[in-house]
């Protein structure tokens, strides 16, 4: 399989892949990882006549911290974040999310930035962007904007980025020191994308949850921030039936299509399945 | 389109060439070059077959465009044996264990171990299982594959290799 051909952009700088983005218009596309745009280029499902290697600019790669959020830098890979002291310590489901991501030699090259850019519901990190709310950095033709995750997300493949821009950073606000959290995710084997998957991250005090946040994988054609859900479950002490309600609640925003992975009712039973495992795992892990 | 030049260190030796910007790694090292080690078993960055080690990398050498891997320092299975052209300890626990059956899928795996003991040099079952997740084998059920990287492991740490009861 060979991809059609192209120019090949390596800018050094964030505001010459801006420029070159803006002045090349839709002919051109960012290369990030590279493992959806690749593939998709040797199926010859996209022919961009430019790419843009965004390899080549140190500013974009990273994890730092900056006041109370962490800022990872778009070509952060999922292998950096897994390596990550600091997030281990700090925001620990991301490394959780990353070691479910793909196999070993994707993670090497996989970012963090591609991953949440591209709009793939199938992708992992976009529903734990929604659960941490995290904000995406991105620089355009008129500069720097912040856009939420929460917001972020339109259809398949659909999202808020216009032509020319380039997201830079992701910027994630730390959860309370003595949170639970994790990431459950059903799959059918190593390197697949999500049956379903559920991130949450809470907080317990005194036995009840003080906060909540839940975000979705692949049950719809964007990931779901599921807010009702997590709702339901503050102030509770996450018995079996508040359990089962906010279970129910998450399961009715999903619309998941039915594919190789199961009709779209099965899934929506996975996310459901996920969740209440994700919710146990988390208060296990929660103190306080 | 116009090539580019390109320059990268293949198994320590030099490499100058002008390649189109489509070309992917597995395809210039394969067709352009010679090094037929990577094998192309998928073609669509699954099976790991055309695995090479790439500044210090495990990397899927059909979904890297040789461009991408310019002043890149990269090691196939042609540069795994040692100096004195004995054989690796991974390739000799390939060889004591029965690792491989056809042997398609074993230059990737080969390659993808060598990363995964430089980062971990005495990984348990589990580690070695999931590190070599990206790696299919159709032949062996994976069982020698993990003694041949227990052999490895043990041979490179020094210490005598005791193969686990079945």
């Amino acid at each position: 399989m060979i991809p059609g051909a192209f120019a090949y952009h390596r800018p050094t700088s964030v505001k010459e892949a801006v420029g070159l983005l803006g002045q090349l218009g839709d002919d051109a596309r960012a290369l990030a990882g590279g493992h959806s745009l690749i593939p998709m280029m040797k199926l010859r499902l996209a022919t961009p006549a430019h790419l843009i290697d965004l390899g080549g600019i140190g500013d974009l790669k990273g994890v730092r911290a900056d006041g109370n959020d962490i800022v990872i830098g778009a070509m952060t890979t999922q292998h950096d974040l897994i390596g990550s002291e600091l997030l281990g310590a700090k925001i620990p489901i991301l490394r959780e999310t990353s070691e479910q991501i793909a196999d070993p030699q994707v993670r090497y090259l996989g970012t963090l930035g591609g991953n949440v850019a591209n709009g793939d519901p199938g992708n992992d990190m976009p529903a734990v962007m929604m659960c941490l709310n995290a904000t995406y950095q991105i620089m355009g033709k008129a500069g720097e904007r912040r856009l939420a995750a929460r917001d972020f997300y339109q259809g398949a493949y659909f999202t808020s980025l216009e032509g020319g821009d380039v997201l830079t950073a992701v910027r994630i606000p730390v959860p309370p020191a003595g949170h639970g959290y994790a990431y459950e995710k059903l799959k059918r084997k190593i390197g697949d994308y999500a049956t379903a998957a559920a991130a949450v991250v809470l907080t317990m005090t005194g036995g009840k949850v003080g906060s909540c946040s839940i975000g979705l994988t692949n049950v719809a054609e964007t990931p779901l921030w599921a807010e009702e859900a997590a709702k339901i479950l503050v102030g509770s002490a996450l018995d079996p039936a508040t359990v089962k309600k906010a279970v129910a609640a998450a399961e009715a925003i999903t619309a998941p299509a039915a594919d190789a992975r199961g009709p779209a009712q099965y899934r929506t039973k996975m996310a459901g399945v996920m969740l209440a495992r994700a919710l146990a795992r988390a208060k296990a892990r929660a103190r306080g | 389109m116009a090539k580019s030049q390109v320059s990268m260190k293949v198994n320590g030796k030099t490499i100058e060439a002008l390649v189109e910007p489509r070309t992917l790694l597995i395809h210039f090292l394969r067709d352009e070059q010679n090094i037929t080690g990577p094998h192309i078993g998928c073609e669509t960055s699954h099976c790991g077959a055309c695995t090479v080690d790439l500044d210090g990398k495990s990397v899927k050498s059909c979904t890297v465009f040789a461009i991408q891997a310019n002043g890149a320092d990269i090691r196939t299975i042609e540069g795994m044996a040692n100096a004195d052209g004995t054989l690796h300890a991974l390739q000799e626990g390939f060889r004591e264990m029965h690792g491989l059956q056809c042997g398609f899928c074993t230059p990737g795996m080969i390659v993808r171990a060598y990363r995964l003991l430089q980062e971990n040099n005495n990984p348990s079952e589990e580690e070695i299982r999931y590190g070599i997740s990206g790696n299919l084998c159709r032949c062996t059920g994976y069982q020698n594959i993990v003694k041949a990287i227990q052999f490895a492991a043990a041979k490179l740490n020094g210490v005598p290799f005791q193969e686990a009861a079945e």
